[in-house]
């Protein structure tokens, strides 16, 4: 992976790469901002991709439009990438009624079916068996599509990946695994998850190729995704690439690092910044200037400040959205409920926790 | 009209959706080559094919799972667990997932998964072969509860089941699965969810039961005429079918609720509890729970654990005579 760095000519389309820099700094920045804003009180929780833009962005960028993403708590960004546009997707961390969907989880849980990246929960590896389900059905029904299914380094010691692990190798299904190795699931380090050697190892049991990548390296990323991409829509079925990449700021707003992992780590990996790493052979193969970089750095700014000035306006959905949804129609126990609901006092909303 | 059993009402429902609707799929352990264990599936593989009639690994979690992936992506899978005492380690993926995935994605996606499952005791089946778990599943919001007692339902309420657009957990009364026959119409029929059946009309009482426990209840208040009893069936737990439950009840006075599971946050508790809020002025006796014991399902003392008849009549007479 080294070695790509010394190639005189870019080894992936331009395009792409210019691209996802651009994707990988309005994420970056968007995080940032994000995070300020809960210290302010203003947004929840937020689930940060930091230092992971790499590994979220260079894998679901090797994916087609029609491709479906099972994400994890960190693939949010990837959303953006395949054209989901920013107001809305803020109005989900936000809760409020510009929310597709309509304020009902916590933020950084955001899905849209206009690109094809599916709602999911909080419980670690649920939407893993899900995701070889979607996998089947295409297979069944002659689609092409080809389902990302995202997981963490903690989630491949949940049972649900073992179980999707194994559907998808005995019935082949077109889906890639995509593990997100960022060494820290909350406080517990990778060792303690797990004695195999790597997480990619793992996938040799279940009988599909395992691929290790260097998480951090954007073409690395690209390179293996693509080519697991490639070989599950031709018919050879489930691949899992284990991108090795770091998890630099805390797990979530909620979480305080500095408890349990040694700063010097964190010192280390800074040094291998996914964007740092990108930027600089952007500009050794004469793709990327300074000037581009303060142009781009300024417009993202003034983006994510416009779209979070226009998000937060929005009221809340209306109470009454409470009851709907539950089922295709309301049932009579529903409609008692929401006339209660509606016949007490508005309960006055709870802040942010900080 | 043949008489069948609920099995092969189950099968004939089975192959006439899928014949119908390409989306409609078959899987879960067993149910393939062999049919499943008690042979609900019998015959679909060679009609359908193995992309259709899926014989998966043995993993509840990921039959579910995969089953709500499939109907996100547009399929109409029915997956079997083949014993509801085994449907827990598929918990997490019906009552996190599955029950939620349209309310929080704001309904933009929607999994139309039918889990068929045998339920219930009396087959000599000890604690993993016996439980009836719906009241756990009734208690969660997003989910749909059916439960017939006879063949004629069993078909028109898969059916139904199958084509609507929310999950449903399918709940088959295993000891009367052959017991139980009457008459099925040929071809497609609807039986809607949601509709209790008023399976014998009558001013004294009113007696709620459902699924093999409907038998029990039916012997019990026809050993006793004198007790004039309404009994209902309700066929799909939830949505319960209030109004019918109610309008019996302010017509009888008196009502007992017959339930196989234990009886502690029960699903009669909650029958109960409804119709104490609807039928307070009308009620002349404290509401009767006739159910299993807050015991594990016991093997060799099964008739002892289930509100068989006798029990059922002894507690109708108390009912009866029962005076403020």
């Amino acid at each position: 992976m080294r070695a790509a760095q010394k190639l005189e000519t870019p080894p992936i389309p331009r395009e792409v790469l210019l691209r996802l820099y651009r994707e990988m700094v309005r994420l970056r920045t968007l995080d940032e901002r994000m995070m300020t804003l809960q210290r302010q009180g203003r947004v929840g929780f937020y689930g940060a991709c930091t230092g992971q833009e790499a590994a979220t962005l260079a894998s679901a960028i090797a994916l087609e439009a029609s491709d479906w993403i099972f994400p994890a708590l960190r693939e949010g960004g990837a959303m953006l990438l395949r054209g989901f546009p920013l107001v809305p997707y803020l109005c989900q961390i936000f809760g409020n009624a510009g929310d597709e969907t309509k304020g009902r989880q916590m933020p950084s849980h955001m899905a849209s079916r206009s690109v094809n990246q599916v709602s999911w929960s909080s419980c670690i590896g649920t939407q893993l068996p899900q995701a070889v389900g979607a996998a089947m059905a295409a297979r069944i029904k002659g689609d092409r599509t080809v389902i990302a299914a995202y997981l963490g380094d903690g989630a491949t010691s949940e049972g649900d990946f073992h179980v999707a692990m194994n559907f998808a190798g005995v019935f082949k299904a077109p889906v890639v695994f995509i593990c997100q190795n960022n060494h820290w699931a909350i406080s517990v380090p990778t060792a303690k998850q797990t004695a195999s050697e790597s997480i990619a190892v793992k996938a040799v049991a279940y009988g599909f190729p395992g691929v290790k990548v260097d998480g951090n390296d954007t073409v690395a990323v690209y390179r293996a995704v693509k080519e697991a991409v490639d070989r599950a829509r031709s018919g050879g079925g489930p691949t899992l690439v284990e991108c090795e990449t770091y998890r630099i700021g805390a797990h979530s707003s909620s979480d305080d690092p500095t408890r349990y992992r040694d700063e010097r780590e964190v010192e280390q990996w800074k040094k291998r910044d996914p964007l740092e790493l990108l930027r600089s052979r952007l500009q050794a193969w004469g793709l990327w200037t300074a000037r581009q970089e303060d142009e781009l750095r300024a417009q993202v700014l003034e983006e994510v400040n416009g779209a979070i000035a226009e998000a937060e306006k929005k009221p809340d959905p209306p109470r009454e959205s409470l009851f709907d949804d539950v089922y295709a129609n309301v049932p009579w126990s529903l409609r008692e409920q929401r006339e209660e609901l509606l016949a007490s006092p508005p309960a006055a909303r709870a802040k942010p926790s900080p | 009209m043949p008489a069948w059993n609920i099995i092969q009402a189950v099968n004939d429902a089975l192959r006439i959706e899928m014949r119908r609707d390409p989306r409609v799929v078959v899987m879960g352990e067993d149910v393939g080559r062999f049919g499943g264990v008690f042979r609900a599936t019998v015959g679909l593989i060679e009609e359908f094919g193995p992309d259709r009639v899926i014989d998966t690994p043995l993993a509840e979690s990921g039959i579910i799972g995969a089953a709500i992936g499939m109907a996100m992506y547009g399929l109409r899978p029915v997956p079997e667990i083949q014993f509801s005492d085994f449907i827990f380690p598929a918990f997490d993926q019906i009552v996190n997932e599955l029950a939620k995935l349209r309310y929080r994605s704001g309904g933009q996606y929607a999994a139309p998964v039918v889990i068929r499952t045998p339920v219930g005791g009396g087959i000599k089946g000890g604690h993993y072969h016996s439980q009836s778990p719906e009241a756990l599943f009734i208690h969660t919001p997003g989910l749909q509860i059916i439960h017939p007692s006879n063949p004629f339902d069993a078909k028109g309420l898969l059916i139904s089941a199958i084509r609507q657009d929310d999950p449903v957990i399918f709940m088959e009364p295993k000891r009367v699965y052959r017991a139980a026959r009457g008459e099925v119409p040929e071809g497609e029929y609807t039986v809607p969810i949601g509709q209790a059946n008023v399976a014998r009309e009558g001013r004294g009482m009113t007696v709620i039961a459902w699924g093999a426990m409907f038998h029990e209840a039916l012997q019990a208040v026809e050993q006793a005429e004198d007790l004039d009893a309404e009994l209902i069936d309700l066929r799909t737990l939830w949505p319960l079918d209030i109004e019918t439950l109610v309008r019996s009840v302010r017509k009888t006075g008196r009502c007992a609720i017959v339930q196989e599971a234990p009886r502690t946050c029960g699903f009669a508790a909650e029958i109960s509890a409804l119709i104490q809020e609807r039928c307070f002025t009308s009620l002349e006796a404290p509401i009767a729970r006739i159910t299993g014991w807050d015991t594990p399902f016991p093997y060799t003392l099964e008739s002892e654990y289930l509100p068989l008849a006798p029990r059922i009549l002894g507690a109708l007479r108390e009912l009866k005579a029962y005076e403020a």
